[in-house]
């Protein structure tokens, strides 16, 4: 038993294996996401980045070893206690039919509310605030596919913002957004990470976004974990290049307060 | 505005649809070889169900309507709002527009496992038709539709066009194998060939109890699960993180919509068609949430089918098949959509 019960983990894995028929995608992971940290997840294309955010909500189980979340095995959290918990802002949302932006906004509140239950005066209020807040109000009533990318994925921060979880898992949440847009979704998020009212863990694909928004990165390639820890410390031309291949380098910039990466090809210079 | 507009439209059409189909049912009844008078229909319907004595109407008459004309008004309309429910249902469930248990071939796998029982009693096995044929039906459709599922996972969004198109290659190959029946059946061959077809000519008060308890249990199934049915449409991982239990919600609904569907072509027949337009008009009337859409389906197929046969039955100066009618009627409208779909990829919808 862990007698520090204030650093249960979020999350622990311990030896968690998985992969798609022969070929495996994670290869004996161990890995402990503690509580008060924000937590982005790096890594090349198919390094198993969104398969590891898949088996931490639980949407695939593990073939090999075991992950419990919040000090409970997640095979045995309920379905529906889980998703009052856990909310995911996957990469590729999409919403077949012509719903409603607001009406894909208040699925989120489908775990909260029993089978025949309309949405309270308070919940439509959560839905109302959800759209201010990722600044698409004026798109309520448009069809989500009617919708650009970057509209939809911010549909899709709506609707987790509404399911109001304690945990947030956003894969790639900012990848279709435009700059000013990644910004303003990203300090929403801290924001409320910083109020202490969400847990963030975040796949992300901008090093230098990553590196303004979390506390701590964990570096993943070919289904292992590179290494994991403070941003300022794990953030280094090393770690780039065991994990990218290119050459970087790294400096503290005042603007952002934070460290910026800049990148080129080895061996090549101007 | 507008979803106040398609919300409203969504609700009047409720008590709009079930005037229409009392309505329907009634003038339907009147209709045929024998014209029977509106009033005089509901005095029988009304005799026969309070049991009271009946006096000044045509004893023919009275026969007519409650053995040859109610039982036929009835099958019509629980074997349309099946197909129509059952189309909502797997076009929810597949993300697909265009599914319906005919396109997905679960049709003619019924047909075929019906098929197989009247041979085999041709060829002398005995088994008892008024279960084997229903639970045959249910086989055969079950069978295809694992195989159609198991043909168009190879890609594991079961996009339209492999879905469909596994649809239309099982459901030749099953069309082959009916006609291989219908060789084997030799001189009896007409009682398969109705299948082939669709016909509601030989539904009975028997069929009736059979269909109805099925087509309520099916219907509010499909309604108890209209919410989950709705976030099916973000897809399985968000689904699953909002707390759907995907797995059991397909396996469930795909039964029971399969159920359904066998349970129609034991007693009609193949009749395609009516489960993917009716959901699709509706949709465009009243939204997509399935909360009103299957109700709604429900009445508009019964009260499709409905129209359908009456036309074929009274209207028409031969009878026409009514799968035949639909297929005519339905076919170029599945063109349409296709068409449509291939040009918006797949927004739209």
């Amino acid at each position: 038993m862990d007698f520090k019960a204030d650093t249960t983990p979020l999350w622990d894995l311990e030896r968690v294996s998985f992969g798609y028929g022969a070929s495996p995608v994670l290869k004996a992971i161990e890995l402990k996401l503690l509580p008060g940290r924000c937590y982005g997840i790096l890594g090349p294309n198919g390094s198993g980045k969104t398969t590891l955010l898949d088996l931490l909500s639980g949407v695939v189980a593990p073939q090999e070893g075991r992950i419990s979340f919040q000090g409970r095995s997640l095979q045995r959290w309920p379905k529906r206690a889980l998703a009052q918990t856990l909310g995911l802002v996957p990469q590729d949302f999409m919403v077949s039919f012509g719903f409603t932006v607001r009406e894909a906004v208040e699925m989120g509140l489908h775990p909260h509310l029993h089978r025949f239950a309309s949405p309270s005066r308070e919940d439509q209020l959560l839905i109302d605030q959800a759209l201010a807040e990722t600044g698409i109000s004026g798109l309520a009533q448009r069809p989500v596919t009617n919708l650009s990318g970057g509209e939809k994925q911010r549909v899709a921060v709506a609707r987790a913002l509404a399911q109001n979880p304690q945990v947030l898992l956003l894969d790639e949440a900012t990848s279709n957004l435009d700059i000013l847009h990644s910004l303003e979704l990203l300090r929403l998020i801290r924001q409320r990470f910083e109020q202490g009212s969400i847990q963030v863990v975040a796949v992300m694909h901008d090093l230098n976004l990553a590196s303004f928004f979390c506390d701590e990165l964990i570096f993943i390639k070919e289904g292992r974990i590179v290494c994991q820890g403070p941003t300022r410390e794990v953030l280094t031309s090393e770690v780039i290049a065991r994990v990218y291949q290119v050459e970087s380098q790294i400096r503290y910039n005042e603007f952002t307060n934070s460290q910026q990466v800049s990148f080129r090809l080895p061996g090549e210079s101007l | 505005m507008l979803k106040t507009l398609k919300l409203n439209r969504g609700m009047l059409l409720f008590p709009l649809l079930v005037l229409v189909l009392v309505a329907l049912v009634a003038i339907s009844a009147t209709m045929g070889f024998l014209q029977v008078e509106v009033g005089d229909v509901f005095t029988i319907i009304a005799a026969k169900l309070f049991n009271l004595p009946l006096s000044g109407i045509d004893p023919v008459a009275t026969t007519v309507v409650t053995d040859v004309r109610l039982p036929r008004i009835a099958a019509a309309v629980l074997v349309g709002g099946m197909l129509g429910v059952s189309g909502a249902v797997f076009q929810a469930i597949l993300l697909n527009p265009l599914a319906d248990s005919y396109t997905l071939g679960i049709s003619t796998g019924a047909a075929f496992g019906a098929a197989l029982v009247i041979v085999l009693q041709i060829f002398g096995l005995a088994l008892p038709p008024a279960v084997s044929v229903p639970v045959f039906a249910f086989a055969g459709g079950i069978g295809t539709l694992l195989l159609v599922l198991y043909l168009a996972s190879g890609d594991r969004r079961l996009s339209s066009t492999s879905l469909i198109l596994a649809g239309v290659i099982v459901a030749a190959i099953l069309s082959a194998a009916i006609g291989f029946l219908k060789f084997l059946a030799d001189e009896q061959v007409g009682i398969i060939i109705f299948w082939l077809m669709g016909s509601l000519s030989g539904a009975s008060w028997h069929n009736i109890l059979l269909l109805t308890p099925f087509a309520l249990l099916g219907t509010v199934l499909a309604f108890f699960y209209g919410r989950d049915l709705n976030i099916m449409a973000t897809g399985d991982r968000t689904a699953t993180s909002l707390g759907v239990n995907t797995v059991r919600l397909r396996m469930v609904l795909l039964a029971g919509c399969t159920l359904m569907t066998a349970l129609s072509v034991s007693v009609a027949g193949i009749i395609g068609f009516v489960g993917l337009i009716v959901p699709h008009m509706l949709r465009h009337l009243a939204g997509p949430d399935n909360r009103r859409l299957i109700p709604l389906s429900f009445f508009s197929g019964g009260i499709l089918l409905l129209v359908a046969d009456t036309l074929t039955r009274a209207v028409l100066p031969a009878e026409v098949p009514i799968g035949v009618l639909t297929a005519l009627l339905g076919g170029p409208f599945f063109c349409i959509l296709f068409k449509r779909r291939q040009r918006e990829g797949s927004s739209g919808f």
